[in-house]
């Protein structure tokens, strides 16, 4: 059993992406990763908090980094791209910009708390906690039900990688991850015995917050990644982001609906596959949670 | 479909978008495309084009993949995947046209890209 390592789940995983929760502490627990969850975290700040006030974003995602700290922790592991985005930013603001130092030490002063010191914690996503730990070898020697040649398009949305200079330890040659084309998710996914796609629309626009509203367009961009996803012999599309993953299948439904385009690609979380490939069952990594219906699918693969 | 009519529709769709804008498209190249230097003037007018840069970049490697493919099977599937990336990238330009700020709340949200925003580059 490994150290436990800080576990950061952020709203989102409370409430549409609750079977992303479920299925990345299902995942730890399978894979003997433990997960600490962070005591009385907050809000990253999200977008909206940024757009507003961007320095109040860097206190409120600094603050989880505090907590992380004190709990004595090194690394701090957050499943939401949304959230791991906010925490590196907040690391890269306290590092390079003197004016978000002193509003954090002003905030935290004013709330009775200590502020973070920058370089403290390392924030990783979900993706790279398992790939850290245990590699796509290790991995792949844990498969009990392999996804059996499941042919998947990873889809990493937007911001995964982006902007390139909050994540200053990727695009660093063979073994880190590309900003361009991430390849993590693809590997851990390999691993785990399904077929990856070539899928040219990776980390390609949602049509980001424009998502969770029922935007035309919106409904457009999401039907080109799924429509896509089909034509490049999909059968699955892999999330790691409860705001991506909500945004597909919400779309999805949106574009039978409104523009009556039928799309049959599934979508699920890759801690769901995962989970599924090392024995655990459908329930147990909350498929049945999922907005789209994979179930009927997944039982004709012999998953149970 | 070629490659160049690929090209050649992914410049114009920035290329309009520049226009509805008021701004004269510039002449030149990035890394010896024109799609990337217009990709970057549009950025310059609004951050959120950032939101598609990967997508440019997508088109032009599926592109030169489909010049270098070893035979007429390879060479049509990697145009139908720039295909794809061009679709995606007229979307966007038509959302952008139609939805003030695509993609400025997510990966290029408009603090990392003002003035008065941290953001030192190495």
């Amino acid at each position: 059993m490994s150290e436990p390592i800080a576990y950061y789940p952020g709203c989102a995983l409370e409430g549409t992406g609750h079977a992303y929760d479920r299925s990345t502490r299902a995942v730890g627990a399978a894979l003997g990763l433990p997960l600490q969850e962070l005591k009385d975290w907050n809000c990253c700040g999200a977008m909206e908090v940024k757009n507003i006030d961007p320095r109040l974003q860097t206190f409120l995602s600094a603050r989880n980094l505090r907590i992380a700290a004190e709990m004595g922790h090194h690394t701090v592991m957050a499943p939401c791209n949304g959230c791991y985005h906010n925490l590196k930013k907040a690391e890269h603001d306290l590092t390079h910009d003197p004016d978000s130092r002193e509003t954090v030490a002003r905030l935290a002063d004013k709330s009775g708390e200590a502020a973070y010191q920058p370089g403290s914690v390392r924030s990783i996503h979900a993706l790279e906690w398992i790939r850290e730990a245990l590699g796509a070898d290790g991995l792949r020697a844990r498969v009990k039900n392999s996804l059996k040649g499941m042919k998947i398009a990873n889809y990493y949305g937007c911001m995964y990688s982006r902007p390139r200079h909050i994540f200053p330890e990727k695009d660093k040659g063979p073994g880190s991850e590309s900003t361009s084309r991430p390849h993590f998710m693809d590997e851990l996914l390999a691993a785990a015995g399904a077929e990856n796609m070539e899928y040219p629309l990776k980390t390609a626009c949602c049509g980001g917050a424009h998502t969770l509203s029922d935007s035309d367009t919106s409904t457009r961009l999401v039907l080109n990644l799924l429509t896509a996803a089909e034509e490049c012999g999909a059968e699955v599309i892999a999330t790691e982001c409860p705001t991506c993953h909500s945004g597909l299948e919400m779309h999805q439904a949106r574009a039978a609906r409104v523009f009556g385009k039928q799309t049959r690609v599934k979508i699920l979380y890759f801690t769901q596959l995962l989970g599924l490939a090392l024995g655990l069952s459908a329930r147990q990594v909350g498929v049945a949670e999922n907005l789209s219906d994979s179930r009927d699918f997944l039982r004709a693969r012999g998953f149970r | 479909m070629t490659g160049e009519t690929l090209l050649a529709a992914a410049e114009d769709a920035i290329c309009a978008w520049l226009a509805a804008h008021g701004v004269a498209p510039e002449p030149g190249q990035v890394e010896g495309y024109r799609l990337l230097a217009l990709h970057r003037q549009a950025a310059r007018v609004a951050p959120n084009f950032l939101a598609c840069r990967e997508t440019c970049r997508e088109l032009i490697y599926q592109i030169n993949c489909a010049s270098v493919a070893a035979d007429a099977t390879e060479h049509a599937r990697r145009l139908r995947l720039a295909d794809m990336a061009g679709t995606h990238l007229a979307l966007f330009v038509a959302g952008s046209l139609e939805t003030a700020g695509l993609g400025t709340f997510c990966c290029a949200a408009r603090p990392l890209h003002t003035p008065d925003a941290a953001q030192p580059r190495s």
